[in-house]
């Protein structure tokens, strides 16, 4: 299912929001609120941590019965998560960055016992040298830790998948963590126009948690966290393959649902002027607004120009990017991070390997933008576009927008 | 009995039957045992609440013998027994004897 945001002037939704002005970290702990989460364990960090504090003011002024465990470090937020989780807890977190870094070991072991929790992850730049702004290099780290991985483009979609990650995560055949990425500081504490929705539809619509095998149930004890050799690990892993491709499934029928009753309309990826574009660009977050501005100006100067954002980037829908891909002659790639010494950049390498398993070998050249915050302006994009249109550029990595660089 | 194929194994990694250790000896490994000098032995339990694999045994409140299928020869009841009634013994030094 591909589909595009609906725009305004879109009829009415049977459950409409109350529209708000707020930044992405103070929706997204609504939603945090909305969803009544039994336990969330978090560490504020840059730029979380308005997630974080409205989110204890939340449970401080009685809004949300929710056990908050304000822990010492992102490790201690994930391993309580999954203590929680283990015990049959409907479990989210915050975190950015470093905190991810952090994180990284108690991931994998979120994922592996297969725990529905839910993280909201405000990207931030990792260190050395500190820089407390917006890339994707935290979040392209744990591609591969088994997390589902949603990208939200601005204030009003951080929240929905907010919403929409709980039924992803706790759907039996997935049964697997969701990482709701939102764009450190662009989305986080943009102020924009948004809509609230109502509590009860919300809590309606994510429903009770029901654990398969919570820990609690003292009538059906069960071991969590044993040894696996050779003799069966592979099995397990194997077994979280399967909970991914089902991913794909339940991303399709959240949106579904979501959109059946509140009206905005989401997809495994959001198409933009894309049906019979010559030149296309491939990206995700929140780059995706100037990008459309873009592709607008070029069409208005007769270029086929359009915009594929990719929503969905773990599990990575392969099949559903090549096919809308096909016929696009000239295909770009804008990465916000690096991937030091590696063929290509993160979204880049993807792309291809979409492409090219999916039979449509178009050459992909790829970008690297907005690293460390960098401000990209629409006309770096713009000459991106126009690049592609030269013949003259190769496939692969191109090089960089917005870099200082002796010629 | 056959290992399981992925499609048929319990999710994540769960043992879905309590007590299933009782079954799998995880002491083999031991390269020390701890021998109780069971006359001193005043069954204050401390060595059982210590012991990381419950490996000792406890019958009407009192500590009756040791595990060995499971214990794995930490050594930390010899330690912690405030009458210092436990002793660790080698492996190679209970063969010989035997
Ligand atoms: S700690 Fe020592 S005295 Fe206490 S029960 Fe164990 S062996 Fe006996
Ligand atoms: S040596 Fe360790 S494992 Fe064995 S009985 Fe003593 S405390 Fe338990």
């Amino acid at each position: 299912m591909t589909t595009t945001i609906a725009r305004r002037g879109t009829k009415r939704p049977p459950v409409p929001g109350t529209p708000v002005a707020m930044n992405g970290a103070a929706l997204v702990a609504h939603a945090m609120r909305q969803v009544r989460p039994d336990v969330v364990a978090a560490y504020p960090i840059t730029p979380q941590t308005v997630i974080t504090e409205t989110f204890s003011e939340f449970v401080a002024n009685g809004r949300v019965h929710t056990e908050f465990v304000p822990v010492e470090s992102e490790h201690a937020a994930m391993s309580a998560c999954i203590g929680a989780a283990c015990a049959g807890a409907r479990v989210q977190t915050a975190t950015s960055g470093p905190g991810l870094a952090l994180m990284w070991e108690v991931l994998g072991i979120a994922s592996g016992l297969r725990l529905p929790i839910v993280m909201h992850l405000c990207t931030r730049a990792l260190s050395a040298p500190i820089d407390i702004l917006c890339d994707h290099s935290d979040a392209m780290a744990m591609r591969e830790t088994g997390w589902v991985m949603l990208v939200g483009e601005n204030v009003q979609e951080a929240y929905d998948n907010a919403i929409m990650a709980v039924k992803i995560a706790e759907d039996p055949r997935v049964s697997l963590p969701v990482a709701n990425l939102l764009d450190g500081f662009v989305v986080t504490h943009c102020m924009e126009r948004a809509e609230l929705l109502p509590d009860d539809a919300v809590t309606e619509f994510v429903g009770e948690y029901s654990p398969t095998h919570p820990l609690l149930d003292l009538q059906h004890p069960v071991t969590v966290g044993a040894l696996d050799f050779h003799d069966y690990y592979m099995e397990h892993r194997r077994q979280q393959e399967e909970g991914m491709a089902n991913a794909k499934q339940a991303v399709e029928h959240a949106a579904r649902e979501f959109a059946s009753l509140f009206g905005r309309s989401y997809g495994l990826l959001d198409t933009y002027q894309l049906e019979d574009a010559e030149v296309a660009m491939v990206v995700i977050g929140s780059a995706a607004g100037t990008l459309r501005m873009v592709v607008d100006g070029l069409r208005r100067e007769g270029v086929r120009a359009g915009l594929l954002r990719v929503r969905c980037l773990r599990p990575f829908p392969s099949q559903e990017v090549a096919n809308a891909l096909k016929g696009v002659q000239r295909i770009g790639v804008l990465d916000r991070s690096l991937a030091l010494g590696a063929a290509g950049e993160p979204l880049w390498s993807d792309v291809v390997a979409a492409l090219a398993t999916h039979g449509a070998g178009h050459p992909v050249t790829g970008w690297v933008y907005g690293v460390g915050g960098r401000n990209t302006p629409p006309g770096q994009f713009r000459q991106a576009f126009l690049a592609l249109l030269d013949p003259a550029t190769q496939p692969g990595r191109a090089g960089y927008l917005g870099l200082r660089e002796r010629r | 009995m056959e290992p399981k194929v992925w499609q048929e194994m319990p999710p994540g990694g769960i043992i879905l039957e309590a007590g299933s250790s009782r079954g799998v000896e995880t002491g083999s490994w031991r390269v020390s045992r701890p021998v109780v000098d069971w006359p001193r032995c005043v069954h204050c339990m401390i060595c059982w609440a210590f012991c990381p694999d419950s490996a000792f045994l406890v019958q009407e409140m009192k500590l009756v013998d040791v595990d060995l299928d499971h214990c794995k020869g930490c050594g930390i009841c010899a330690v912690e027994c405030p009458r210092q009634c436990i002793a660790m013994a080698t492996e190679t030094d209970v063969a010989a004897a035997a």
